[in-house]
């Protein structure tokens, strides 16, 4: 009786370390995402300027932001650029090899990298514009 | 009691009221000053009933053939076709109207009105279809279910919805597939400067018809209500009572 006891200890604790082997040696299974910044972003990071808010806010909070100044912006008009969905596109794009901005939402970009490796829908751009308006055209800000 | 003790005081009374006239005036007259030297709204303020967004079209002025009012507004905001253009979305279009009588034919724009009171808002379920302070009437994408019942309420059918998912849509003008969008009257514009200008009114002026005149109705000043007050003028469907912003001349 002792003795099956002990054994049956025996193997549900090599069974315990044989799960937990494999989790201590890789701690997350999936990789974490690497964030395309965007051409200007990568910049103003150079510079030493930040975005509009410290990262972690906007990491947390951005939905916030977005949610709240959409009322303000299409039903009172306020149209400040501090929370503007279409400042946030003109700073995050990425430019590829041939100087075309790429859609912000496409596979490797800015706000895709991370919606992806949280699995939240991004449906912000099926309406909204996923590249700022053409480099040096009338009307960039 | 004698008569003479029923009659009032007519000359108190004349007095009394032409002071009451008087400090009314005194009053208004300061309050419509400020108006006429208001500067232009800030960017961070709402927008206000101070103002109300119009437009005049002279109808005198526009010619039979030529679009390039609904060029510009499509290029403006990027409403490309799909080359179906019984559901291509269709912010603005030429009306041809023959008087069977006479047999003249008249061709005018026809667009959004702007209503003061907008059928299209009284009907939206959720509340997307909106009028703004200022008097433009507009669709709240974000609230915007897609019924369409806007589109069936307007009398003007200025509104149109999007069968298809878009993309590279003009940055200053969202609209996706699902929602029902109409002219907005340039908003984008209209928010970014003090005098604004339409793409439509633009276009227009720039083919040398200047048929199109858009500005602020409640401004005494501006070219439209100088106009409007010249020239006569009149609302499509004005037994509708909507009390629209788009006033049509010559028809």
């Amino acid at each position: 009786m002792q003795a099956r006891r002990s054994v049956l200890r025996g193997l549900v604790a090599l069974l315990l370390g044989a799960v937990a082997l494999p989790a201590a040696a890789d701690p997350s299974r999936v990789d974490l995402p690497s964030i395309a910044l965007g051409e200007a972003a990568s910049l103003a990071k150079a510079k030493g300027e930040g975005c509009v808010e410290p990262t972690d806010v906007i990491r947390s909070d951005h939905m916030k932001f977005l949610l709240h100044q959409r009322d303000q912006t299409v039903i009172e008009g306020i149209r400040t650029q501090h929370h503007s969905l279409k400042e946030c596109v003109q700073c995050h794009a990425s430019v590829d090899d041939g100087g075309e901005y790429m859609p912000i939402d496409s596979e490797g970009q800015f706000c895709e990298s991370c919606h992806d490796y949280a699995s939240v829908s991004l449906d912000c751009f099926d309406c909204h514009a996923t590249r700022p308006a053409k480099r040096g055209a009338v009307g960039d800000p | 009691m004698s008569d003479e003790h029923e009659q009032p005081d007519l000359e108190r009374r004349h007095f009394i009221g032409q002071s009451a006239a008087v400090a009314a005036a005194a009053a208004v007259v300061p309050g419509t000053i400020l108006h006429t030297i208001a500067k232009a709204r800030a960017l961070d303020e709402p927008v206000s009933s101070d103002i109300r967004w119009g437009m005049l079209i002279d109808t005198t002025q526009c010619v039979t053939g030529c679009d390039a009012c609904v060029t510009a507004c499509n290029d403006e905001h990027g409403l490309t076709g799909q080359g179906r253009p019984e559901t291509d979305s269709q912010w603005i279009r030429k009306v041809h109207l023959k008087d069977k009588a006479t047999g003249k034919v008249t061709t005018l724009p026809m667009l959004c009105q702007h209503c003061e009171h907008p059928p299209c808002v009284d009907v939206c379920p959720t509340g997307a279809s909106f009028k703004r302070a200022d008097g433009i009437v507009l669709v709240n994408m974000h609230t915007c279910i897609g019924c369409r019942y806007c589109m069936m309420a307007c009398p003007y059918k200025a509104r149109s919805f999007v069968h298809e998912a878009l993309t590279d849509q003009v940055p200053d003008t969202p609209r996706g597939k699902g929602c029902v969008d109409s002219c907005n009257f340039c908003v984008h514009r209209v928010d970014a400067s003090d005098q604004p200008q339409t793409a439509c009114a633009e276009a227009c002026a720039k083919e040398g018809h200047r048929a199109i005149v858009f500005g602020n109705l409640k401004d005494p000043n501006s070219e439209i209500a100088r106009r409007a007050k010249l020239v006569p003028s009149r609302q499509i469907r004005p037994d509708l009572d909507l009390n629209t912003g788009v006033r049509y001349e010559g028809v």
